[in-house]
């Protein structure tokens, strides 16, 4: 193909994106708008996968049957997020053998919120309240997104990550009208995950690389900063609602913008652990790459007889042909 | 006992071994050999401490004085747990997981079938609902015996082991306790004992397709019916009542 040629596919595809059409698997596409959705939509469905790890962590001492079944099921949409991400990544010609290698050898990122250890049972209210209330803030807008199979993921994902952040938030205001012991728990819980969940919308504007291209291919709809601030306006009330105090001293309302103004954010933290050096990252690391490489016998079973049997079949076939 | 006391303790039977081995396999969870055995375990988790919800409210209601199902799960000391050994055993492997899965699902299913015969219009209830999920269970176990068994050297040699290292606990599967015993005069409950033969068919069959050895070893452990558990037993508990434990009286 000549180069004018390109030139003008690559026209027509911008093109189609302003129309909001859908950009589909077997469409043209230029090759770093496939590297670009790949590494996104990867990055998504890894953080699902090590976003089990955490909250997992709490299967076993979960305080009722209630929520034990609901933690369960939590962890397990979870799973499912990751199953459908994977395969909406694989329709832009790659294997998920081939992510998972990218995020065992640390290539591919994942959430840093999952770098945090969850220490106490308010833990599993302040990630599906918070960490789950930011996640939806990014991926709300991702619904209307120009690649197809992401799009159509994304509602699903979308509709069951909004029932978990009910149902974290149901946790959180279950200890705030509890005893002064689960309140201090739901508050020391909130206290550990504010600040994290902000970092989770992303570097400042200023800092954040990847934005311009990102906001034209529809990948991104709102800047790092204005979907931070919506997070806040809408999180600070909820917290005021179940009595528990946002902790951030220089948080206030500010009348003219009609937003709350808060205070600096340790961004040196956060690159701390985007860097690899957060209090769980090589734990994290290592039940993923453990699990993995315990289940390779499994695997190579399961491949094993997968193929004798089609043999046996094959054989079979023969035999009723002759 | 009265009959109340013999049907409390018959549920208490039934539900703990769907209590501890859906705790063992939460243990699994975001850990398993790929991402769909991982929900597939998880599923079956799911399954089983539904169950559990059904059972424990029936038992709260007979056993009056408000108890919850929380109190029946959370609040007993280890020797009134009921389960058999075999669900207690601990994940070693993928091996050991499916094969305890497998020896348990055989026998659940076999069971629930004659539990929804119960006279007692609950347990028949919960009977007919489990079954849908459990045949999904041993359906899963099965197909991965046959998988590993018949797979690789490396899985073969595995899951033998697993095989012949629980095969032990299989015999307890069949012993009635009093409060069994009680039950079947009355027409509410399953006359265990005769499940045995056919269980070890099924289980043989299955394990001769997955071009396994039926295990020739005719010493078996017994005790968790009468609430003489393993040593596993402990840590698990100590797993799952942690938060009842450390903070009483309170609601979550």
């Amino acid at each position: 193909m000549s180069e004018e040629q390109i030139k003008n596919l690559e026209a027509q595809f911008e093109e189609r994106i302003a129309r909001d059409e859908k950009i589909e698997p077997k469409d043209w596409m230029p090759e770093k708008y496939r590297k670009t959705h790949i590494r996104q939509m990867s990055q998504h469905a890894h953080s699902e996968i090590i976003g089990m790890l955490p909250e997992g962590n709490w299967i076993t001492r979960a305080p009722s049957l209630r929520r034990k079944v609901a933690l369960l099921a939590k962890v397990q949409d979870e799973a499912g997020h990751g199953l459908y991400l994977y395969s909406a990544c694989e329709t832009l010609g790659i294997s998920r053998d081939e992510l998972y290698e990218q995020l065992h050898t640390g290539k591919a990122k994942y959430s840093s919120i999952f770098n945090y250890p969850t220490v106490t049972w308010a833990d599993m209210g302040a990630i599906g309240w918070l960490v789950d209330g930011a996640a939806i803030i990014n991926q709300v807008p991702l619904c209307s997104t120009s690649y197809g199979p992401y799009a159509r993921a994304m509602i699903r994902v979308c509709k069951e990550e909004s029932f978990h952040q009910r149902q974290g938030f149901e946790i959180m205001m279950k200890l705030a009208q509890g005893t002064p012991e689960q309140k201090e728990m739901a508050q020391d819980a909130l206290n550990r995950w504010w600040w994290p969940s902000l970092m989770m919308l992303g570097p400042t504007d200023a800092e954040s690389v990847h934005t311009e291209q990102s906001m034209k291919w529809k990948l991104k709809r709102k800047s790092n900063d204005d979907l931070r601030q919506q997070f806040i306006d809408q999180t600070v009330p909820q917290a005021d609602l179940i009595g528990l105090t946002i902790p951030d001293s220089d948080l206030k309302w500010n009348e003219e913008r009609q937003s709350y103004d808060f205070g600096p954010i340790d961004w040196d933290e956060f690159w701390q652990v985007v860097k690899g050096h957060g209090p769980c990252n090589k734990e994290r690391m290592n039940a993923r790459v453990g699990a993995w490489e315990r289940g390779e016998w499994v695997r190579d079973a399961a491949m094993a007889y997968a193929e004798k049997q089609q043999k046996r079949k094959r054989t079979s076939l023969k035999k009723e042909v002759s | 006992m009265n009959m109340k006391e013999n049907l409390y303790k018959y549920i208490l039977g039934i539900a703990d071994n769907s209590l501890i081995l859906g705790q063992r396999l939460g243990e699994l969870t975001g850990h398993g050999p790929s991402l769909e055995t991982d929900i597939a375990c998880t599923n079956i988790s799911l399954d089983l401490f539904g169950q559990v919800r059904s059972y424990y409210q029936y038992a709260a209601k007979i056993k009056g004085d408000n108890t919850t199902e929380d109190e029946i799960a959370f609040l007993r000391r280890e020797r009134e747990y009921l389960n058999v050994l075999l669900v207690e055993q601990p994940n070693t492997d993928f091996a050991y997981t499916i094969t305890r899965q497998f020896l348990f699902d055989v026998y659940h299913f076999m069971f629930l079938t004659e539990l929804e015969k119960s006279h007692d219009v609950t347990l028949s209830a919960i009977a007919t609902k489990s079954m849908k999920e459990v045949s999904y269970h041993q359906r899963f176990s099965s197909d991965w015996v046959r998988r590993l068994g018949d797979g690789t050297e490396e899985s073969k040699e595995k899951i033998q082991g697993a095989i012949n290292a629980l095969w032990t606990y299989t015999d307890e599967l069949f012993h009635q306790t009093e409060a069994d015993k009680a039950m079947v005069e009355e027409k509410n409950g399953v006359d265990v004992t005769t499940l045995k033969d056919k269980y070890y068919d099924t289980v043989n069959a299955i394990l001769t397709e997955a071009t396994l050895d039926v295990p020739e070893s005719k010493w078996f452990q017994k005790g968790g019916k009468k609430g003489i558990h393993t040593e596993h037993m402990g840590y698990l508990l100590s797993d799952l009542q942690y938060m009842q434990r450390t903070y009483p009286n309170m609601e979550w």
